[in-house]
């Protein structure tokens, strides 16, 4: 009895310190910004592996997900006679969620993952003690790069998402279902706003970024560094990447869109 | 080095590629290009009745071409009137003084907006006048028991022939 109240207390100081740990390590990476802008080309490296490489499946599902809402957001809006404003549903949905949410879980699973790996491995080959060795800083060196790739990244592979996903809908419901072409543009046009809808979601895909390359990198960084250390953090960094984004998509959510 | 070419080019494609996205999302997708004249536009004011649910940043219309934007309703409390705000583009300052501005609603059911009709004046309006003529918005509920009260009142005297009249009636609402 006694036993699994330690254990519960000891599960709980584990996890604040992990956090007290993620958050150290947080602020070690930010603090290398200065060294990021002298060699913008490890930084450059970082995006390519990170954002060009999962352009294909963002584009892919961004525009399987586009073309799903224009079918679905057809059948309900035709039973109201109202499919004129399927452009509205579709942009709108896309652009204020499933764009950045969408986005964020895929790079997660693409990126975060591979990410994690990278460095776990690193840390278990003693590549990155090697470096402390050589008087480098690894977090400044290796992770910092990857970190700000993954942040740059976010934004503009959400973007490409929802714009893909926008004209997957316009082939299906102007294309396939006979929706009026001018309809479905003016209309999504008077009920989209800028800010409140498109920098709105760009801020949120920001975000995202930020939450989903922390825990990537953090996770790689504090795996334990065995084989079976790397692909427990691996699979733990996609979990807590779902949750995070998850999450916090409601509670950006609520403070965006929460007041109206 | 080719290699490194290699993916400088790609991330720099990518990066292009992301830009023209959200440029894409902005222009296409939504209002900003409608309308951007934050700075330059005037503002005129309005008192309605009932401002219904007209919000921030409901069309202004004239002849159905949508020319600014409300920016603004208060509450008069000596009045007891909705002072509505709204935002012209500066290119449409040749609205006369005596134009009559009206809440209506898109449809049925949609959303309300400002539909300006211009009067006959030579003088027009400048920025911070305020539109003397206005009409309220309709609500539903009213023009419905509006509508109800004059069935029951002449529905007394001659009931058959009347009865036709409320179907059709209800028909065109619908």
């Amino acid at each position: 009895m006694l036993r699994q109240v330690q254990k519960l207390g000891r599960t709980t100081l584990d996890g604040l310190q992990k956090l007290g740990r993620a958050n150290l390590f947080l602020l070690h990476v930010l603090s290398g910004l200065p060294d990021i802008l002298w060699r913008l080309w490890l930084l450059v490296a970082q995006v390519y592996s990170v954002g060009v490489l999962s352009i294909l499946i963002v584009t892919i599902s961004g525009m399987f997900v586009g073309m799903v809402l224009g079918l679905q957001g057809h059948y309900v809006l035709s039973e109201f006679g109202a499919e004129q404003s399927l452009g509205v549903m579709v942009a709108a949905s896309l652009v204020r969620e499933l764009g950045p949410v969408i986005t964020a879980l895929l790079f997660a699973g693409r990126a975060g993952s591979a990410l994690t790996a990278e460095i776990g491995l690193m840390k278990a080959t003693e590549q990155l003690s090697g470096m402390e060795m050589m008087a480098v800083d690894p977090v400044k060196r290796i992770i910092g790069p990857r970190f700000w790739a993954g942040i740059v990244s976010m934004p503009l592979l959400a973007s490409l998402f929802s714009m893909i996903g926008v004209l997957g809908g316009y082939f299906v419901g102007v294309g396939l279902l006979g929706v009026d072409d001018g309809a479905f543009w003016s209309q999504m046009r008077a009920k989209i706003d800028f800010e409140e809808d498109i920098l709105n979601g760009v801020i949120k895909s920001l975000v995202f970024g930020v939450v989903v390359t922390w825990i990537a990198v953090f996770e790689g960084y504090d795996s334990i560094p065995t084989s079976e250390g790397v692909s427990r953090a691996t699979t733990r960094s996609v979990v807590y990447s779902a949750f995070a984004v998850l999450g916090w998509d409601f509670v950006l959510t609520a403070l965006m869109f929460g007041e109206d | 080095m080719r290699e490194s070419r290699a993916i400088e080019i790609w991330v720099g494609l990518f990066v292009g590629m992301g830009i023209i996205a959200l440029f894409f999302l902005a222009m296409q997708v939504s209002n900003l290009s409608d309308l951007n004249m934050d700075d330059k536009s005037y503002r005129i004011t309005a008192r309605f009745e009932n401002a219904g649910s007209l919000k921030v940043k409901s069309p202004v219309t004239m002849a159905g071409v949508r020319i600014g934007r409300v920016s603004a309703i208060e509450f008069d409390k000596d009045t007891y009137e909705a002072v509505v705000e709204m935002r012209v583009d500066p290119a449409y300052d040749t609205l006369p003084i005596d134009t009559t501005a009206n809440v209506l609603t898109a449809g049925l059911l949609g959303e309300q907006y400002i539909g300006l009709s211009p009067g006959g004046s030579e003088e027009y309006l400048k920025d911070g006048d305020e539109i003397e003529l206005t009409q309220s918005a309709m609500v539903l509920e009213e023009v419905i028991s509006r509508f109800l009260f004059n069935k029951a009142e002449s529905g007394g005297e001659k009931s058959q022939g009347d009865a036709e009249g409320v179907d059709s009636d209800e028909a065109r609402i619908q």
